[in-house]
């Protein structure tokens, strides 16, 4: 007896070190991973850990905090991890300060399984390798839509002129809610609209800020206009909240992240029935344009440069194990990822289609993190019938200028 | 006792004092000196998923040769205490010189940050302590009368919202007075306003607040108070009593005199504790409506990319110099009772 046990737990290490061998092909060397904590990213994760045993070790820490950690972690030498999983704007301060390395060698040698479209190339350089989009796109109640009578809204205004209707007609009093919550949030619905709208955030090649401009004034009135028919609270909103409210049948229609997606139209969720009646869209246009207003974010990784080659292979063709065709195929419903051979189930569809009519990519700047806090800080009071729209961008640019040259950027 | 003996026995308590306080905030002040060096900037073409663009960033050589010559950053003097984000003092000339009134002059002054978190943490610095020590005393006189057998449970139940956490506590009143919430229902139905909310408008979130706060601080005040209830001196309340004293003028007489250094005590801590207000801001979400010096610490060490730590350490500093004003009265007073004894 003891003896078959013995036989069977040696094959089965045996086994377990040959697979992991087999699948990931590393020599040896430590991954640490950093990421921040979201189930798609756990899902990437879990696969690259497999690659653990036979001389490789893989850890992970997976938080919320990851952006705080990761500029400290690297920047010590040897740095605490080898893989820093990043978005656009968490990309910029390790680019910032230098902390990560270029990884055409590496995709060279062992990442033949990439689209061309993966690699984030900075000044012609591989910096990081994307594995899935995402951002917001419209999630809206079918039911309510023809309870009303009324076509499918594609741009902000037909959101309006929607929700008005909807208002009328006594379904809903207060038929939309965006995640507006002063601070980062609402810095995000700003960009949004903005981006939508075709401005840009600076003046070509530098940190001066120009955002005052005829587009900024229409961001805001439109935002003004968009929050009359939401809740008379709508600054205390985070997408976790109007998540809620969409569930609990509350609003109609919701600009939400993609990767939310799941948890809205879940047929064992708390509410079937809306998931059901959920027509999932592409963001609207504005203005006339045809440039869905929202954002487009990448999540991928980067690897550390104060590590030694060996732990970067190692912690690259753990990461290219991890994020396997076969992965995507696997969960396809766990994000709309941007790996080859990936067909898009219904849910991953809207946020694709964002990209496809050439929403824009949430900018890289190195400056643009300070811009997004003071319009996140200084919006309030305009939402809120304070002061005048053109006070408010002029006191956004004026608290971003503080900080730009508190950072550096400006003089 | 001898100075040595004195300097034996203070030795070690000054060193963790030099070590874990003073050098602390002196760090803090070098650090609110000085900004970032200047970022080099080139251009180049970022691609990605969504196509390339041309973008700005930092060229990370140059800046790092910068960054070498001068590891502390550039030094900025008090400018960054100056400038907008803190006492803004060009700003506030501008608004003094081109201002159109008493009225437009305040709003534009409290337009600018600091300002406007000093005044909400001022407003609930003030309204808060006060209100904290009456809710405290009273809850102290009340439990000191209840039979002694079901004392111990009350004292337990006193203290909770002082035990449970400010950021939990807060959380979840915020919860509660959601328009869904059982408070935030109940008021809507009780005022039969369906758009009444709490988190909206500036003046119900500052009054959802300083509730919050007094709530919470209370407990503070009620354990110190009923400590000291029980060393009440029997004999002068019972010679009061003789005297026809009825309960309340034994309150006023007798009990709030012997309460008074007590008091002081209270009230010092409460006022650090109050001007430091910064939990319910992030529970109850009202960064639109409430900000206070400890949340602008937090927003400018919480970007998106850049930890602004010059920013941050000048505010500290400034909430410093906050905490010595208002108690420089009671340290005074305090001061000249030590002389006044020691004569």
């Amino acid at each position: 007896m003891s003896k078959l046990k013995l036989a069977v737990s040696a094959l089965a290490l045996v086994l377990g070190a040959g697979t992991a061998h087999a699948g990931c092909g590393i020599e040896g060397g430590n991954v640490k991973i950093l990421a921040n904590d979201f189930d798609a990213l756990g899902t990437v994760i879990k696969e690259a850990e497999a690659c653990a045993g036979d001389g490789v070790t893989v850890e992970a820490n997976m938080t919320t905090e990851h952006k705080a950690l990761q500029v400290p972690a690297l920047t010590v030498n040897p740095a605490q991890y080898t893989v820093a999983m990043v978005a656009n704007n968490s990309i910029v301060p390790l680019m910032n300060d230098g902390l990560i390395r270029p990884l055409d060698e590496l995709v060279e040698k062992y990442g033949q399984q990439l689209q061309p479209t993966q690699l984030i190339k900075v000044d012609g350089k591989v910096m990081a390798i994307a594995f899935m989009a995402n951002g917001q796109n419209l999630y809206i109640r079918g039911d309510i839509l023809k309870e009303a009578g009324l076509e499918q809204p594609t741009s902000l205004e037909e959101v309006i002129e929607a929700a008005k209707v909807i208002r009328e007609k006594g379904i809903l009093e207060y038929p939309l809610a965006a995640a507006d919550q002063a601070g980062w949030y609402l810095g995000n619905e700003f960009v949004n609209t903005y981006l939508g709208l075709g401005g840009s955030f600076f003046e070509p090649g530098s940190a001066e800020p120009a955002i005052s401009g005829e587009e900024g004034l229409k961001t805001l009135a439109l935002m003004k206009e968009l929050s009359e028919y939401m809740e008379p609270e709508f600054l205390t909103f985070t997408s976790d909240e109007i998540k809620a409210m969409y569930l609990s049948g509350e609003v109609a229609i919701i600009n939400q992240w993609a990767s939310m997606v799941n948890g809205h139209i879940d047929p064992n969720g708390p509410a079937p029935e809306i998931g059901e009646a959920t027509i999932l869209a592409p963001a609207p246009t504005v203005g006339g344009g045809t440039t869905p207003a929202a954002a487009l974010w990448w999540d991928g990784f980067t690897i550390a440069k104060n590590i030694s080659d060996e732990d970067a292979a190692a912690s690259f063709q753990a990461m290219m194990h991890g994020i396997r065709p076969q992965v995507a195929q696997d969960n396809p419903s766990a994000a709309a990822w941007l790996i080859a051979d990936f067909s898009p189930p219904a849910s991953a569809k809207a946020i694709l289609e964002n990209a496809k009519l050439g929403a824009k990519a949430y900018p890289m700047s190195p400056y643009m993190g300070l811009l997004h806090t003071a319009l996140g800080a200084e919006l309030s009071d305009f939402l809120q019938g304070r002061e005048s729209a053109e006070q408010a961008l002029n006191d956004v640019e004026a608290a971003y200028r503080a900080a730009a040259k508190e950072a550096g950027f400006l003089n | 006792m001898r100075h040595r003996d004195f300097a034996a026995f203070i030795w070690p308590s000054a060193l963790a004092m030099l070590l874990f306080i003073a050098l602390p905030i002196v760090s803090v002040f070098v650090q609110s000196m000085f900004v970032e060096h200047e970022q080099v900037l080139v251009t180049v073409e970022n691609c990605g998923p969504f196509g390339c663009t041309d973008e700005t960033k930092v060229d990370t050589e140059a800046t790092r040769v910068l960054r070498e010559e001068e590891p502390l950053g550039r030094f900025n003097a008090f400018g960054t205490y100056l400038n907008r984000s803190h006492l803004a003092v060009e700003e506030i000339a501008e608004i003094l010189e081109s201002g159109n009134g008493f009225v437009d002059v305040v709003t534009r002054i409290y337009n600018l940050p600091f300002y406007k978190a000093l005044s909400f943490t001022l407003v609930y610095t003030f309204l808060v302590t006060p209100l904290a020590m009456i809710a405290g005393f009273a809850v102290a006189l009340g439990v000191n009368s209840v039979p002694r057998l079901f004392r111990g449970p009350i004292i337990f139940l006193s203290l909770l919202p002082y035990i449970v956490t400010p950021l939990l506590g807060s959380l979840i009143l915020f919860w509660m007075i959601n328009s869904d919430g059982i408070i935030g229902a109940t008021l809507q139905w009780l005022f039969n306003d369906p758009e009444l909310s709490l988190k909206a408008s500036p003046v119900l979130s500052w009054l959802t607040l300083i509730t919050y706060g007094t709530w919470h601080m209370a407990p503070f005040a009620f354990v110190v108070f009923y400590a000291g209830l029980q060393t009440l001196p029997m004999d002068t309340l019972e010679s009061a009593m003789i005297d026809g004293a009825n309960r309340w003028e034994r309150i006023r007489y007798v009990v709030m005199p012997h309460l008074t250094p007590l008091a002081t005590f209270v009230g010092l801590v409460l006022l650090m504790d109050n001007f430091r207000v910064f939990e319910p801001i992030i529970g109850f979400s009202s960064e639109a409506n409430a900000t206070s010096l400890s949340w602008l610490i937090y927003n400018d060490l919480t970007g998106q990319v850049n930890q602004l730590f010059g920013s941050a350490a000048a505010t500290s500093i400034l909430t410093m110099i906050g905490v010595i004003i208002l108690l420089s009265p009671v340290l005074v007073r305090t001061w000249r009772d030590f002389k006044r004894k020691a004569r």
